[in-house]
């Protein structure tokens, strides 16, 4: 008996047109916020848009008064740009967390919105938006809805200081990594505010671990921040990744032993400010139920969530930044990128071309960071409040203040014989790449024990 | 009680009461335990049972004595088989029947599949509730494979209404010792992979190891059983000191808690016992598949059991530990009195005991390593 309730698919040629459609924004989203980026950001630097102002409009940037008005509405659209930004790659990330996810655990993941499911984050942000806004009846109305604003506007502006490329970024700051770390710390009174305001003890029990997890780790953060910032001799991050070079071995986490501890104690301290496992204790589902956003529902709860992923490419993006060598392409030197550049008040194409490839550089880095948080996020199981504390106050702090003691000792060394530096990074880099074989080979005999049946991934 | 939410202590500190369900995500069903809490660390929890309570033993009292025999999977729905077979013995005694070898063999076969299946979902919830997601997928990935070869069996995947008064209610089909047997042999090499996946991880060891710690004086005083009792160092197990069925004819070990992560009697001891367990079903089902005699699976057993007065008790080691039947019987076609002993209902009346001064995370591992399941504890 036919039913009212029967589902058919979609016809054959609308699941093509899906498919290619979503195939097709798969590799045109990521390219199109790149490339905006690419092509927007260096025009707002102020001498690149001050000789606009004189060479194509033709007035005295100086004296004219459009300037300032112009300049205001050029920096929105470049706000406006990193919004959608970190939204698009925080909703893309979403997607590709669920699906590695879905590796991980012999399961496929989301795979009916679009080819692979990739327009899965779509389909969950306008679900969200179309669910009504509760205020629990007893909860701090004001505080409540104010919260999630806090928390994203920590997360959106770090991303000013954050470069994309070697001329990609909205502004080289002097202090560009000091502002980082002041502007994370927004993200936490956001969360405070709303265990606080929700007027319930599993979201006041969320935002209590929350804020006694992320001043902690700030410390131990800040430590090993030190650690670059004394090779490079400076706060700016452009600076900090121009101080290094392209190779593996020219990067800051092999060119001195204790960078290499430092970076570790960066990427532990970032996993616990962005809340992510084995540190998610503020939500940690199976204790809080859903800790500080337990009361939250529809578009505010998106934009927690929003951050949380935004959140990745953030904490990676810092790491490699600092220690990774940044957007550096490899055999490309700083006198390199000056003759590139020319002297014209507008670049030539070829320079474009290789803004566009430290960008890929960068971004490529960025993803192995993104890929290997997500993948500890599914491997650990989380650690306690108390183990949480020790970790951070008996091993993480000591050991960044002996990572920055060790490097100013370093940095006399280096000052008396380059060639410390050279040979640290050779025999980091010769380790790396033995430890990098031994996991393959690690990984090669596990898998070769492992029995049963393929997942099956006809249906991915 | 529920009423209060801050009580001042003392002039320094207050405590704050936090209903911890029933709609919690680590209370493994409806369960509610009121927690009073100094900020994270617990001064004690007092579980609240009674939310999935369906007068399961009043029933057994209002049904005749085959009628009853559904009901009794609904008391434990994660191993429905144990219920099943307990409650098929009391009767059997006391109508005095004697179970054809083939069915006693076929009892402990679906017996030992349900118990890895209960096993798995108690070790792999238990990973999760730490915050370990990945390991419940792979436990539920192969109790799926386990729930395939019952359905094979019996028809059914959770309720199975297998096991019935004077036998097992079907023979086993044409080609399933072949797949059982294919299953042990994957699963049994899973196990080690289950080790290297979460067992020995150290964040792992470090959250169960010395946690919630019951010493053997404890277990034996709050009449622990099953994993429970085992993990802490008493060596006990219905199947090989007080034999019934099929046991008798099978080697096993039993695997006591040795204080792999620290202290005897911990979380930790609790849940691994359970997944050496596993291994020693495996080996129990696998030799039952090999000595399986030929005959009868059922029993001659009169259409309208009407058995003499008298009471009746059985005892068979479920999952969660020793499952006693008490059956009264006053002579007519109905039970008097049939009363179910099982082990949640035992191991929640020792949360309120070691819950003080242990943290709420310690809570979550201290009901996950019991392997409480909410209508086992109501019935």
């Amino acid at each position: 008996m036919p039913s009212k309730f029967s589902f058919a698919f979609p016809r054959p040629n609308t699941r093509r047109i899906l498919f290619f459609s979503s195939l097709a924004a798969v590799f045109v989203i990521p390219v199109a916020l790149f490339g905006l980026l690419v092509v927007y950001l260096p025009f707002i630097q102020k001498d690149v848009f001050f000789t606009f102002v004189r060479e194509t409009l033709h007035r005295d940037p100086d004296s004219w008064a459009g300037t300032q008005w112009l300049y205001g509405a050029a920096l929105l659209v470049a706000g406006l740009l990193l919004f959608t930004f970190a939204s698009v790659s925080g909703g893309i990330f979403s997607w590709y967390e669920r699906r590695v996810a879905g590796r991980i655990q012999s399961r496929i993941g989301p795979n009916r919105v679009g080819a692979g499911g990739f327009f899965q984050w779509v389909a969950d942000a306008v679900k969200l938006l179309f669910k009504e806004d509760l205020v629990p009846a007893e909860a701090d109305s004001l505080l409540f809805r104010a919260a999630p604003y806090f928390v994203v506007a920590g997360m959106t502006l770090t991303l000013v200081a954050l470069p994309f490329g070697q001329s990609v970024i909205v502004a080289d700051l002097n202090v560009g990594i000091f502002y980082i770390l002041a502007v994370t710390s927004l993200i936490v009174v956001g969360i405070l505010l709303s265990g606080w305001s929700s007027n319930s003890k599993w979201a006041l029990f969320g935002g209590m671990r929350s804020a006694a997890q992320v001043i902690s780790y700030e410390v131990p953060s800040g430590l090993a921040i030190m650690t670059p910032v004394l090779m490079a001799g400076t706060l700016s991050m452009q600076g900090i990744i121009r101080a290094q070079g392209g190779w593996p071995w020219q990067w800051f986490i092999s060119r001195n032993p204790a960078a290499f501890v430092a970076f570790f104690i960066l990427f532990i301290s970032q996993l616990a400010e962005a809340n992510r496992t084995p540190f998610d204790l503020p939500e940690a589902e199976s204790e809080l139920v859903a800790g500080y956003m337990s009361e939250y529902s529809g578009f505010r709860f998106a934009l927690y969530f929003l951050v949380e992923w935004a959140n990745l490419w953030i904490i990676s993006a810092i790491a490699v930044s600092l220690f990774l060598g940044g957007w550096q392409v490899p055999g490309l030197e700083d006198q390199d990128w000056a003759a590139l550049r020319g002297a014209g008040s507008f670049p030539p194409v070829a320079w474009w071309f290789w803004q566009l490839l430290s960008v890929g550089v960068f971004a490529a880095k960025t993803m192995v960071l993104v890929t290997v948080v997500i993948w500890i996020r599914w491997t650990l199981p989380r650690i306690r409040v108390d183990q949480m504390m020790n970790l951070c106050w008996k091993y993480l702090v000591p050991a960044g203040f002996g990572a920055m003691l060790f490097t100013l000792l370093w940095q006399i060394a280096v000052s008396k014989a380059r060639i410390v530096q050279d040979i640290s990074g050779g025999v980091l880099f010769v380790l790396f790449v033995y430890a990098v074989f031994r996991f393959f080979v690690l990984t090669r005999k596990n898998i070769s024990r492992v029995v049963g049946d393929r997942v099956d991934l006809t249906n991915w | 009680m529920s009423k209060l939410v801050l009580r001042r202590i003392d002039r320094n500190n207050e405590e704050m009461l936090v209903n911890f369900g029933p709609q919690h995500p680590s209370t493994h069903g409806v369960l509610n335990f009121l927690v009073e809490t100094d900020g994270e660390v617990m001064r004690r929890a007092i579980p609240d049972i009674g939310y999935l309570h369906r007068s399961l033993e009043k029933i057994g009292e209002i049904v005749g004595y085959p009628g009853y025999m559904p009901y009794t999977d609904r008391i434990d729905y994660l191993a429905a088989m144990f219920a099943n077979e307990g409650y098929a013995i009391a009767v059997e005694k006391l109508i005095k029947v004697e179970v054809p070898k083939r069915a006693q063999y076929l009892r402990a076969i679906s017996c030992e599949l349900n118990r890895i299946a209960s096993h798995l979902v108690s070790i792999g919830t238990m990973a999760t509730d730490i915050g370990a997601v990945t390991p419940l997928v792979y436990a539920l990935r192969e109790r799926e494979a386990i729930n395939d070869l019952i359905e094979a069996l019996c028809g059914a995947r959770l309720t199975y209404n297998y096991h019935r008064i004077g036998g097992v209610a079907f023979d086993m089909p044409e080609g399933w010792r072949d797949k059982v047997l294919h299953f042990l042999e994957r699963f049994e090499s899973l196990i080690q992979e289950w080790d290297r996946l979460i067992t020995w991880n150290e964040i792992y060891l470090k959250r169960l190891g010395g946690v919630a710690v019951i010493t053997r004086e404890q277990a034996i005083d709050y009449g622990l059983v099953g994993p429970n009792l085992r993990g802490s160092g008493v060596d006990w197990d219905v199947r090989r000191d007080v034999p019934y069925g099929a046991y008798p004819d099978f080697k096993f070990d039993v695997p006591v808690g040795r204080g792999w992560a620290g202290t005897v009697g911990d979380a930790f001891d609790r849940y691994y016992v359970r997944v050496l367990e596993m291994a020693q079903s495996c080996r129990i089902a696998r030799q039952a598949l090999e000595k399986l005699p030929d005959g009868e699976t059922m029993a001659k057993v009169p259409r309208r059991i009407k058995p003499e007065a008298g009471e009746v008790m059985s005892r068979v080691e479920s999952a969660r530990g020793e499952l006693a039947y008490y059956v009264v019987s006053d002579g007519t076609e109905r039970a008097y009195r049939v009363r179910a002993r099982t082990g949640s209902f035992l191991a929640m009346g020792i949360i309120e005991d070691i819950s003080s001064g242990l943290m709420i995370a310690d809570l979550i591992a201290l009901i996950a390593s019991l392997d409480v399941v909410a209508p086992e504890t109501d019935r």
